[in-house]
């Protein structure tokens, strides 16, 4: 998700807390409400008492402190290794007055309480702690209120002479201490208050300290549990074969009968657009289903998505490389037309990045179990529970408040679990459970998942400079072509453009009089969806790769003609410095390095999801044989609640950034994907990662995104590293398509 | 047929060329072994077979019945098992987590092996993928743990 063409809906209102805390809507009676998500950008109408709740103020729907004085915290965002558990922990805890360490952090379930997105909720856009901080502030703060004010009527004190310490409320005075745990009960029955006073961030004891992460012992010895780790009583196992392409449906099955003998098998069903098997193990249904010989009917002419059976890669390719024209502009500053014009010379190129795979390392499943009392119970991987429950609701044929949904850590997400109809397992588990009329779990094999992934759009972009005689860039043209994730299912401003398929193209900082961004909108036939920097994991490697072929055809520094161009832009230049600095200094090269191989550097910017990076690249080449040394990172996300996860945050969005640049691209061929496993699809193997140095800067602004501005940069640092090595740019990605190993 | 699993001996009632990793997770509800491929690319259903880090997604069952067999579950009743999730923790290596079941018992294996590894000995066995890009954390981890 992106800060897209609805972002003025995802403002964030200053929330105060409101007093609704008698009246009796927890627990399961939270699910009376009936939520309808209107999209795109119109607001979560929530019907009933659910109008009245104000999102992240009511402090039980988010807090029950135990007797323990352990904190049991429902988060209205999801940990899939972002780390935003700890960071939720930490942000509440600095003004609850409770060590992040005793948190228990759970993904709360659907709800108004939990809708801290601009009225909606999802966790994505790197927008989690920026949209929720002051808000989840707020809530800690009137949480430790209520325990002072329970705290003055047990001692008979003014609650003014009370303070607190970590889990306890002191009366300084007296020397007598009570423990929170001993206080919730009394707190819980008292009212929210409505201005609770804030810290002073002078005084925070762990925002913006690296407290370590509160989940990382239980995924360091096998405890964590996902959503396919998850068994419940009765349960059977589900595996898929689905049609080998979208739209196609399931007709006959030869050998049906044989395969219903297969062992442990329990049935044999038909979904829209896959065939199941239902057994007593995952493994027995895998085996069994993919036994299974199925004649597939062709899609019915108007099926929504149909996968042509001529669909390719290189076709897709081709077409967006020949749309012509200017396309609708998104952006323009000055007059690029005429800039052009009067330019010394003209620059132009043509860039292309492909499809890719999530591939987050545990594969999608679902389980489904249908209650006594008419309601469904589900457990699966997502990103937007209320968005979940509401399409549940409609496969099952329930009303939304009969759906008790679970959201599960997530094995790896990057945009994976986003509600995208035909890449989420969890209406397949919703049918073969009504179908057998016991608990069904679905796991889909990595196959079926290279198959059924919502996709990293295929994207062009062309470029056209005029430079003066100076060689200084005068003009820019940029069109990209395509069609972005944000406009597949957020809905597209009709005769606009989506931000998501020009981001990263468009709001860049430098200085160039006459500029123009359009976008040519072209149908990708392929499921698209939201893959971790959206817009910008393609668009600033077109963009930075084009400004070095730019700065080369000028005579100039790439690095020297980014810091002059953003002489104006203080932040920027900044950072840029401050990359330079870390990487000890900027040379282009190619130099001869200490080993003696012949290395180079390659720098770029990026300014993705409201924070500023700036990525620095060395790398060597033995014939070949690519190597990335090291990339720099400087970041600036105007403020951080905790730096070592920002760090880690940046490295591992720079290693899927690496293995973008390196080595990834879905191909098809004939309306099917060729690569089904890691075999065919390579990801970034350890022994191919570079060593990453990260700087944060906080400069104070507005707090930015973090789980996905690592990336944007990498790739353009990297390609233009190859360029300063080999006086040639490469235009399309993966590099290992023109050969480098 | 009997497995020795942590220690244990138990009966399963399965096709012998079940592979091991949905021995463990469906017949013992032993989920700490993860599914992530397959098809050997990954190693996310690493686990230990006579001390040997082995991809259970392609182990026939049958082919571990005389075997001792340890599986994330049990890392922390070894020593070097302990030194090693103690280095995960201290280097604080998880991100998503799903691949470290296999990752720290693939640093297992290596340090009951190689106690003293050097950093080509620690690139050739450490192979597993993380999607989350956690390698140069893993590297430090087992350096710390060889050292502990
Ligand atoms: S699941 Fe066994 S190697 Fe991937
Ligand atoms: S920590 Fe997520 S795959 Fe390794």
């Amino acid at each position: 998700m992106t800060n897209a063409h609805h972002s003025p809906a995802l403002a964030t209102p200053v929330r105060r807390p409101v007093n609704l805390s008698r009246r009796g809507v927890l627990g399961g009676a939270l699910g009376a409400f009936v939520l309808g998500v209107t999209l795109p950008g119109g607001p979560l109408r929530a019907q009933g008492a659910a109008a009245t709740i104000t999102p992240g103020t009511r402090v039980r729907a988010f807090l029950d402190i135990r007797p323990d004085g352990t904190v049991r915290f429902r988060s209205p965002f999801i940990e899939g290794g972002q780390g935003i558990f700890t960071a939720m922990a930490q942000i509440v805890g600095e003004e609850l007055d409770s060590d992040p360490a005793r948190f228990e952090v759970e993904g709360a379930p659907p709800g108004p309480d939990y809708l801290l997105i601009g009225g909606m909720r999802f966790t994505g856009g790197s927008m989690s702690v920026r949209m929720s901080y002051e808000t989840m502030r707020r809530l800690g703060a009137s949480a430790r209120v209520m325990l002072l004010q329970a705290a003055a009527a047990r001692l008979s004190v003014p609650v003014a002479t009370l303070t607190t310490e970590p889990g306890r409320v002191v009366h300084a005075a007296s020397g007598r201490t009570l423990a929170y745990g001993d206080l919730a009960a009394a707190a819980a029955a008292l009212p929210v208050p409505r201005d609770p006073p804030l810290k002073a961030p002078a005084d925070f004891r762990w925002i913006g300290k690296p407290v370590p992460r509160i989940d990382v012992r239980d995924k360091a010895t096998g405890r964590a549990r996902y959503a396919i780790d998850l068994t419940v009583d009765g349960m059977l196992h589900a595996a898929v074969q689905h049609a080998p392409r979208l739209g196609m449906e399931p007709g006959p099955m030869a050998n049906e009968a044989e395969v219903r003998r297969m062992p442990g098998v329990h049935s044999v069903h038909t979904l829209p657009g896959a065939v199941a098997v239902v057994a007593s193990s995952w493994w027995r249904a895998r085996r069994a289903v993919e036994t299974l010989s199925v004649s597939w009917t062709q899609a019915k002419p108007g099926t929504a998505h149909a996968m042509p059976a001529d669909f390719s890669s290189d076709g897709h390719r081709a077409r967006l490389m020949a749309a012509s024209g200017d396309g609708v502009a998104y952006e323009s500053d000055g007059d690029v037309a005429a800039g052009l014009r009067g330019a010394a010379r003209v620059v132009e190129a043509t860039y292309d990045a492909p499809h890719l795979a999530h591939g987050q390392l545990e594969p999608p499943s679902a389980l489904a179990r249908w209650n006594a009392d008419g309601t469904l119970e589900l457990w699966c991987p997502n990103q937007a529970p209320e968005m979940f429950q509401t399409a549940a609701a409609s496969v099952a044929g329930i009303a939304p408040d009969k759906v008790i949904l679970h959201s599960p850590m997530l094995g790896g997400f990057f945009g994976r679990h986003f509600l995208y109809q035909t890449a989420n397992p969890f209406p397949q588990a919703i049918r073969l459970s009504k179908a057998v009329g016991r608990p069904v779990k679905v796991i889909w094999s990595r196959e079926e998942e290279f198959l059924r992934d919502a996709l990293r759009p295929m994207g062009v972009a062309r470029f056209r400079a005029g430079l003066d005689a100076h060689g200084l860039p005068v003009a820019l043209s940029a069109v990209a072509v395509g069609e972005g994730a944000t406009g597949r299912w957020f809905g597209r401003p009709p005769n606009g453009v989506d931000s998501s398929a020009v981001e990263g193209i468009a709001g860049k900082p430098y200085a160039i009089p006459h500029r123009r961004v359009g976008q040519i909108h072209i149908d990708d036939p392929a499921i698209i969806g939201f893959w971790r920097s959206v817009g910008h994991s393609m668009n600033d490697f077109f963009y930075e790769t084009f400004f070095d072929e730019m700065a080369d055809a000028g005579g100039q520094d790439p690095y020297e003609l980014r810091h002059r161009l953003l002489a104006n832009s203080p932040r920027h230049r900044n950072l840029l410095e401050a990359v330079a600095d870390l990487a000890g200094g900027w040379r282009r090269g190619p130099y001869t390095h200490a080993d003696g191989s012949r290395r180079a550097r390659g720098v770029a910017m990026a300014s993705p999801f409201g924070s500023e990076v700036a990525t620095m690249a060395e790398l060597s080449l033995r014939g070949r044989t690519l190597r990335v040394h090291h990339l720099w990172v400087a970041v600036d996300p105007g403020s951080v609640v905790n730096p070592a996860i920002v760090e880690a945050q940046i490295r591992s969005a720079a290693a899927l950034g690496l293995s973008a640049t390196l080595v990834e691209g879905v191909v098809y061929s004939g309306g099917v994907p060729q690569a089904r496993n890691f075999d065919a699809y390579p990801v970034l193997p350890p022994d191919r990662m570079a060593r990453v140095h990260v700087r944060i800067v906080e400069s104070g602004a507005k707090m930015g995104g973090i789980g996905e501005p690592g990336l944007p940069g990498v790739p353009p640092a990297v390609a233009n590293a190859l360029a300063s090595l080999t006086g040639q740019h490469v235009r399309s990605l993966p590099l290992s398509r023109a050969g480098f190993v | 047929m009997d497995l020795t699993i942590n220690g244990v001996t138990q009966r399963v009632e399965v096709e012998p060329d079940t592979p091991l990793l949905w021995v463990l997770r469906d017949t013992l509800g032993m989920t700490g072994t993860k599914y992530g491929c397959g098809a050997a690319q990954c190693g996310a259903c690493t686990v230990l077979v006579d001390g040997q880090a082995v991809r259970s997604c392609v182990t026939p069952v049958e082919s571990v019945a005389s075997a001792a067999i340890h599986t994330i579950e049990a890392v922390e009743t070894d020593p070097v098992g302990r030194k090693v999730v103690a280095a995960w923790v201290e280097q604080q290596v998880p991100q998503c987590g799903y691949c470290q079941s296999g990752q720290v018992l693939t640093a297992t294996a290596l340090l009951k092996q190689t106690p003293n590894p050097t950093d080509g000995d620690i690139a050739a066995a450490m192979v597993n993928l993380c999607r989350c890009g956690t390698y140069e954390a893993i590297a430090t981890a087992v350096r710390k743990a060889a050292g502990a």
